[in-house]
């Protein structure tokens, strides 16, 4: 079983590395957008306006109270019905899986930005830098250590999180697997190898997460 | 395109113990992945030689894997193996292996944040270690957890979706079989949207609550 097991892993290697690019292709436009989207979100925050922080905190809450799973469906099956918009599973997944993704970074940044002391943008305004200058130059740049372990911690979820893919017809890494299945009948072989393939896709960052929190806590 | 009101309300009855199965899973799930955060818990802080190490290995693997993977495995891969389980009994087998890891992680960092000193007043006045599991340390480190906890706990309760997967009737199984039977997509959206906000959105607002009123009470420190 073990060699047959081997040898059925490297025969699929093509189409697995296919369905392996799709996971992760989705994954890292997700993090790219999410990252992007949350520093906006959380600079926004910061600025203190009254109606932009009502209409970002409906956002916030909408996409941290309900599942993902259930925005898939709903863009999946609904931005047809609603706009007559109908976008591919892949996309309608880096889109979901971004907007969520923006949400928990945006709170990550917000609360960094939080944690700088007020007399560092007194200071900024003091010697004349404006809003963009100020962000640029002296608030972010400090955020940005408090911010890196748990920004990384969003981005497993999200790579984790990028399997509901397959649960609105994306053949990721998972559907390839199935198929795969579907033929050979080697299901443990099989979900023991996308077991391991999330296991390494995740475990090198939230290790790189600990390892940041615990040296820059320290310093 | 019209609302099909007089549908919707057809589909109610399901969608009422379609809730139910939601907030089962969820609670059993809650449940059961306390007891195993509870052991791991007691194991870490006994700091037991063998059983110390593999706490670790499967917080890191349940940590570091989907919730998905994980269901699709014990779902069908161990029928292969001669475990049949039915739909719900790998949903909560399989949020448990997820939810416990989370939980025991929270009740370690926890632990790690009660003072030493109490663990050695503990010691001096002649606890067992037992005693002082029990007295000192989980008493502690639960108020110390609990906002954490709590913001688990439903997250707990909205991975139960996930488990649709494996066709446990929760909420947005129920949806799916509908709109594949009737393709009414429109009015089924609604409903599962429309459930989905009146089950989490409160849930969400009472946890951000807890978590102020914690975070100005600072008990136990």
């Amino acid at each position: 079983m073990a060699s047959s097991g081997l040898e059925l892993l490297w025969v699929s290697a093509p189409q697995l590395a296919q369905g392996i690019g799709r996971t992760l292709g989705i994954s890292l436009l997700a993090i790219v957008f999410s990252s992007v989207g949350g520093f906006i979100y959380g600079v926004l925050r910061n600025l203190g306006v009254r109606w932009i922080d009502g209409v970002l905190r409906v956002y916030l809450e909408l996409f941290r109270a309900i599942p993902v799973l259930v925005w898939l469906y709903l863009f999946f099956f609904g931005l047809p019905i609603f706009i007559g918009w109908s976008i591919p599973g892949f996309w309608c997944a880096v889109l979901v899986l971004s907007l969520w993704g923006a949400s928990e970074t945006g709170e990550v940044v917000r609360g960094a930005l939080r944690s700088i002391p007020g007399g560092q943008r007194e200071a900024g305004l003091a010697i004349g830098l404006r809003q963009l200058q100020l962000y640029g130059r002296v608030l972010l740049p400090q955020a940005l250590r408090r911010m890196t372990p748990p920004l990384i911690n969003v981005f497993t979820r999200l790579i984790k999180t990028s399997s509901l893919a397959v649960l609105i017809g994306v053949v990721d890494v998972i559907k390839i697997g199935q198929q795969i299945i579907e033929r050979t009948y080697e299901s443990v072989l099989i979900y023991g190898f996308l077991f391991v393939f999330f296991f390494l896709a995740c475990y090198p960052l939230s290790a790189a997460s600990r390892v940041l929190e615990r040296r820059w806590n320290h310093s | 395109m019209a609302f099909d009101v007089e549908f919707a309300l057809s589909t109610l009855p399901a969608f009422v113990s379609a809730v139910g199965v939601t907030l089962q899973v969820g609670f059993i799930a809650i449940g059961t992945s306390l007891c195993v955060a509870l052991i791991n818990a007691a194991i870490t802080a006994f700091g037991w030689p063998i059983l110390r190490p593999l706490v670790r290995v499967y917080v890191e693997l349940a940590r570091n894997t989907p919730l998905l993977i994980q269901l699709f495995f014990i779902y069908f891969a161990l029928p292969a193996l001669g475990i049949r389980l039915s739909g719900f009994a790998s949903a909560i087998i399989a949020m448990t292996f997820m939810g416990g890891a989370y939980l025991t992680e929270i009740l370690r960092a926890g632990i790690d944040a009660v003072p030493r000193s109490q663990i050695e007043s503990g010691l001096s006045i002649g606890l067992s270690r037992w005693q002082l599991l029990r007295h000192v340390i989980l008493p502690q480190a639960g108020i110390l957890s609990l906002p954490a906890l709590f913001a688990n706990f439903i997250f707990l309760l909205k991975e139960t979706t996930v488990v649709s997967a494996v066709a446990v009737p929760e909420i947005l199984y129920t949806t799916k079989s509908y709109i594949a039977l009737y393709y009414k997509t429109y009015e089924m959206l609604a409903v599962m949207t429309g459930l989905c906000v009146l089950l989490f959105v409160p849930m969400s607002l009472l946890l951000r609550l807890i978590e102020r009123r914690l975070q100005h009470g600072q008990f136990g420190s």
